[in-house]
């Protein structure tokens, strides 16, 4: 049952990036070029629903196993986020995608995706080598 | 039904993404995507040559099955319900594609010239990009929908710090090095 839940829930999920059209390479460009409003609202509408409820949640909500809901804080630190954040930035926008828009355009049928996957796993998995070399 | 073939205005798309992140913090988990290049790392057997991923990748089997979920979504609405028309653009930035050269833009999806010329070019420029993302999430700790979405919806200052970082990165490639690669 949940494994329908999670597959169901990861569907409408990727229905809702390729129809918003936040897995377009257009869309990336664009919003870094601040022409359009359009990423910025698809993430501020994702916000209004996800800021009030997670904080509901947080406070009173309790999960499908009736277990009350506990979001484990990050870390604190800045170098890790922001040199990690610039990383991530720079690959963001050249191939126009993030994570989820990845395997959604693999979805779609953009074969050269499946470059960017395997090269994003290599990516992780070389992190994973060089974190203790590295500032967090 | 028409609303299943044409492109969702951007407060549906975003919405919806932040009810699909309220329903998995109601099944117990936490809504970012990039952790599963960490599960495949760890599933594939990288625990035994590097300690980062030696952990219980079974755990986030939930994740792999929303992954597999999103590529059946993407599947759906491009292939069975297309959009009868592709990303409606701003002319400023169709005529600043059009100086970098890419002239696909109203056509596709996504830049045809990037991603159909499997030149030897474009796919290091896809393989650059992927090595970017991995490294890049992980070393931050979450991509878009860890920080962005999920890590601001919770007020965490480290997913703002990040969010800035995510934008730093883009402004640099769009702005400095899109010059630079596409007039080679």
């Amino acid at each position: 049952m949940r494994t329908l839940i999670y597959l169901g829930l990861g569907l409408i999920f990727g229905v809702a990036m390729y129809k918003g059209e936040a897995a377009s390479w257009f869309r990336i460009f664009e919003m870094f070029n601040f022409d359009s409003f359009h990423m910025y609202g698809f993430i501020a509408s994702a916000l209004l629903v996800g800021l009030p409820a997670t904080q509901w949640l947080k406070r009173r909500g309790r999960d499908i196993d009736g277990k009350p809901i506990y979001i484990a804080p990050k870390r604190r630190s800045i170098a890790r986020y922001l040199f990690g954040g610039i990383l991530f930035g720079l690959g963001w926008a050249l191939v126009g995608a993030c994570p989820a828009p990845i395997f959604v355009l693999i979805g779609a049928g953009v074969k050269a995706m499946l470059v960017v996957a395997i090269s994003a796993v290599l990516g992780t998995y070389l992190y994973g080598l060089l974190r203790n070399k590295l500032l967090h | 039904m028409d609303w299943l073939f044409a492109p969702w205005p951007w407060y549906v798309g975003g919405g919806v993404v932040g009810l699909v992140m309220v329903c998995l913090m109601w099944m117990g988990n936490t809504f970012g995507f990039s952790s599963n290049f960490r599960t495949i790392c760890s599933a594939l057997g990288a625990g035994q040559t590097c300690s980062f991923f030696d952990y219980d990748w079974k755990s986030q089997r939930w994740n792999l099955l929303f992954l597999v979920g999103t590529v059946a979504g993407g599947f759906l609405a491009a292939q069975i319900f297309p959009n009868q028309h592709m990303p409606d653009i701003s002319s400023t930035t169709v005529e600043r594609l059009n100086l970098l050269g890419i002239t696909s833009v109203g056509e596709s999806y996504y830049p045809t010239e990037l991603f159909e010329s499997w030149s030897f070019k474009d796919v290091s420029l896809l393989i650059f990009g992927g090595l970017l993302v991995g490294f890049g999430t992980r070393y931050a700790g979450g991509c878009t929908s860890g920080h962005a979405i999920s890590g601001l919806s919770d007020l965490q200052l480290p997913s703002l710090i990040a969010v800035i970082g995510f934008f730093f990165g883009g402004l640099f490639m769009v702005h400095v090095l899109f010059p630079l690669i596409f007039s080679l």
